[in-house]
């Protein structure tokens, strides 16, 4: 008896409609255990090599892990993968909310679509029914219109993924959007559905998930509960999310601000965590078995109308707010609505506008082609580019391939304040006094991506003095006032990215959110014991999940070096703002870091990875991670 | 008197769901909870749990008189009840719920989704 799993992997052929359903694979449970790990062996496996990502061949997959839907804190996060339109190469991006357990409940750990349908369709999963029906009631409608017809169509307790019209209509950053103001946001997931003309998946799954140890369960889940209760992170963190971040990236001035030209601004007060309890929130949105909500539910209000949305949580704030130099909570929380309505990443998509406001403030970008007069700050210009984007219209056209493909076009040195990384746009934390927090931009797999490593305290930490391992809430709650902050010390940190990069992902092998850990501190103890008492296995968290999660790092090195023809070194290099210019205002005015510093963090990275001068896995690595790639 | 819900501070996390069917159950699924957890959103964007609060009329409509209140609780009588279910149509919020032989559930006050409620939305008084 397979315990922690729901047994099966679910099927689908899009071009023929063909549905399957097959045993779970044990080698799957034995080698990656879930979640990401069944997601990389999977796309590296059954992917045909080099693909495009938008072709019916390429796979979408959904998986699960062996705690998610358990009685245990924030087991519902949902894992998707593809080949990502964005970077060329592996792609992930998770979900929280209900989506992913309904389809656990349903009885399937993990479904994999392939082919494309012939006409706009959605697939409908209420526990052994699968069914691919038509949805050209739902074609050409945003998420929340989608969302609302389904669950009126089907019933309020089936659970509905779905994208928007930037999904539809192929945007490199298309998102998938579920619950209202949940996003899988990252690298262009949303697309890959587009391109599968799938609208949406309804799922109601309603069947028991098989348990090593029901009461064993039960007991340490209610012993974890109270666990998070205890951490002052509880009461401290939880009430502003990861908003209440805002104020201390700017103290230490890794708040990017104008498309990353500096890293500090004077109107953090007002769009911070404290600026959202204010003037939008409602209610506290959490995910399935969540006791901390980071989700804040609001109302917003501006000139363009009345608006309910969730978040902005702290990505969005500082991409679409203070990277945009927009500087009204209402005005940016709208843009986030947007955003969802549309179904773009809000990540990416404040990279992108930043980038396009700087091309058209330099004279690269026309005002025929932008279609309007556009400025930094102005709510009418983000959602004019905003739209423009996810209608393809005029310069959206190319602003929808994302900053790297859209600075290939228009030319004129653009590449140099396109912030991203493999094609990937960097989220919300400033890096060039933030030596590590910069290398795990560059090394991830899929892209600059803080879900893959954040080491931004350990920096600060190195420049100031302080506790390299304290959790988020430590720092906020610590505080900052600082005017000057000494250059980072760039020696040090390649093993607390390691470290990072293995711990962050671990949990979404498991399927649980990471924020119990990162953000108050629960220890990894608990994981532990639950991954027993669910699956009947015992696990050492640092021997066996990290261990884990890096061989994961060095297949998904692998899948990249077999996707991109040239792939290497050069794939690793931050944007040349980062590298040329001194940061001009705030805390860490004049400190940027040189090409010299990049080329010796990854030499030492790479040594220490088992990597070659390249950045590719030696044969030594690969055999033994038990690797046969 | 018994299981109270407040709905300001409710963050729709369905834990009370989860330690209902595992408490009483034994086993992992939500959808087997003796209290429901939903959401009204996009608007007005607030989270309500329908729960029992031993209005009896479950009781009322059993034909065995399988149901009787014992102290604030109405509980089933599992040898006289024959699985007729007509407790389940007759509850007004659907909490009543039947496990897959086909036994009706109800709750008990077992307050372990108060105590659980990371949120306090759930109280026992």
């Amino acid at each position: 008896m397979l315990y922690g799993y729901a047994g099966q992997t679910l099927r689908i052929d899009l071009s023929t409609g063909v549905v399957e359903k097959e045993p779970l694979k044990q080698e799957w449970v034995d080698d990656f255990i879930g979640g990401r790990g069944f997601t990389a062996k999977i796309l590296y496996d059954e992917n045909p090599p080099q693909v495009e990502p938008f072709d019916p061949e390429n796979r979408f997959i959904i998986a699960m892990g062996p705690l998610s839907g358990l009685f245990l804190p924030a087991s519902g996060k949902t894992h998707f993968c593809t080949k990502s339109p964005a970077t060329g190469g592996y792609g992930d991006s998770n979900m929280g909310g209900h989506f992913g357990v309904n389809m656990k409940y349903a009885g399937y750990d993990v479904t994999i679509l392939t082919g494309k349908a012939e006409t706009p369709s959605y697939i409908f999963i209420d526990n052994d029914k699968v069914e691919i029906r038509p949805a050209d009631q739902y074609w050409g409608k945003s998420s929340t219109q989608v969302e609302e017809a389904m669950k009126e169509d089907l019933g309020e307790d089936f659970q509905i993924l779905t994208i928007g019209q930037a999904g539809e209509r192929l945007v490199n950053f298309a998102c998938i959007s579920h619950d209202f103001g949940r996003q899988a946001g990252r690298i262009g997931i949303g697309a890959v559905l587009g391109s599968k003309n799938i609208k949406a998946i309804a799922a109601r799954g309603t069947k028991s998930i098989p348990v090593f140890d029901p009461k064993g369960l039960l007991k340490k889940g209610k012993e974890t509960y109270a666990a998070c209760r205890e951490k002052p992170g509880f009461t401290g963190w939880t009430p502003e999310g990861t908003a209440g971040i805002t104020n201390w990236c700017n103290d230490v001035g890794a708040l990017p601000t104008r498309n990353f030209k500096t890293s500090n601004c004077d109107y953090a007060d007002d769009i911070n965590g404290k600026a959202i309890l204010k003037e939008l929130k409602i209610t506290d949105k959490g995910c399935f078995s969540c006791p901390i909500p980071c989700g804040k539910y609001g109302l917003a209000k501006t000139k363009l109308g009345e608006v309910y949305v969730e978040g902005p949580e702290y990505e969005t704030l500082s991409l679409l707010g203070s990277n945009c130099e927009l500087s009204d909570i209402h005005g940016i929380a709208h843009t986030n609505w947007v955003c969802d309505e549309l179904g773009l990443d809000t990540c990416s998509a404040g990279v992108v506008v930043s980038f396009a406001l700087e091309c058209y403030e330099k004279g690269l970008i026309s005002k025929e082609e932008m279609g309007m007069d556009v400025k930094w700050g102005d709510l009418d210009s983000i959602v004019h580019i905003l739209e423009i984007i996810s209608k393809r219209e005029g310069i959206g056209d190319v602003l929808a391939l994302g900053v790297q493909k859209a600075a290939e076009k228009i030319g004129h040195d653009s590449e140099k304040f396109a912030i991203h990384v493999k094609g990937l746009e960097w989220t919300g934390y400033e890096a060039r006094n933030a030596p590590g927090m910069m290398l795990g931009y560059m090394t991830a797999d899929v892209g600059a991506h803080h879900a893959r490593c954040w080491v931004l305290g350990s920096d600060v930490a190195t420049a100031v003095g302080g506790n390299k391992d304290a959790t988020v809430h430590d720092l906020i709650s610590g505080g900052a006032d600082f005017n000057h902050i000494p250059k980072a010390d760039h020696k040090n940190v390649v093993p607390l990215v390691l470290k990072s990069q293995h711990l962050r992902p671990a949990f979404d092998i498991l399927g649980t959110c990471r924020l119990q850990y990162m953000e108050i501190g629960l220890e990894t103890k608990y994981y532990e014991e639950l991954y027993y008492y669910a699956t009947g296995k015992k696990m050492d968290f640092d021997k066996d999940l990290l261990k884990l999660s890096e061989k994961i790092w060095h297949l998904n090195r692998m899948f990249n070096k077999r996707e991109i023809p040239d792939f290497g070194r050069k794939y690793d290099y931050p944007p040349a703002r980062f590298t040329e210019e001194p940061i001009p205002s705030g805390p860490n005015k004049g400190h940027f870091v040189t090409m010299e510093v990049i080329e010796e963090m990854l030499d030492t990275y790479y040594a220490a990875r088992g990597w070659d001068k390249n950045g590719i896995p030696t044969k030594e690595t690969l055999e033994k991670h038990n690797l046969k790639v | 008197m018994g299981l109270e819900f407040n709905n300001e501070t409710c963050s729709g996390c369905k834990a009370c769901e989860l330690v209902c069917s595992l408490q009483n159950l034994k086993k992992v699924n939500p959808s087997k909870a003796l209290l429901n957890v939903y959401g009204k959103f996009p608007v007005p964007g607030k989270y309500f749990v329908d729960i029992c609060d031993q209005c009896g009329a479950c009781a009322e409509a059993c034909p065995e008189d399988a149901i009787r209140l014992k102290g604030q609780t109405y509980r089933i009588d599992r040898k006289k009840c024959t699985n007729c279910l007509d407790c389940v149509g007759a509850c007004p919020v659907n909490v009543i719920k039947v496990d897959d032989d086909g036994t009706p559930y109800k709750c008990i006050n077992c307050k372990q989704c108060a105590e659980v409620c990371p949120r306090d939305a759930l109280t026992f008084s």
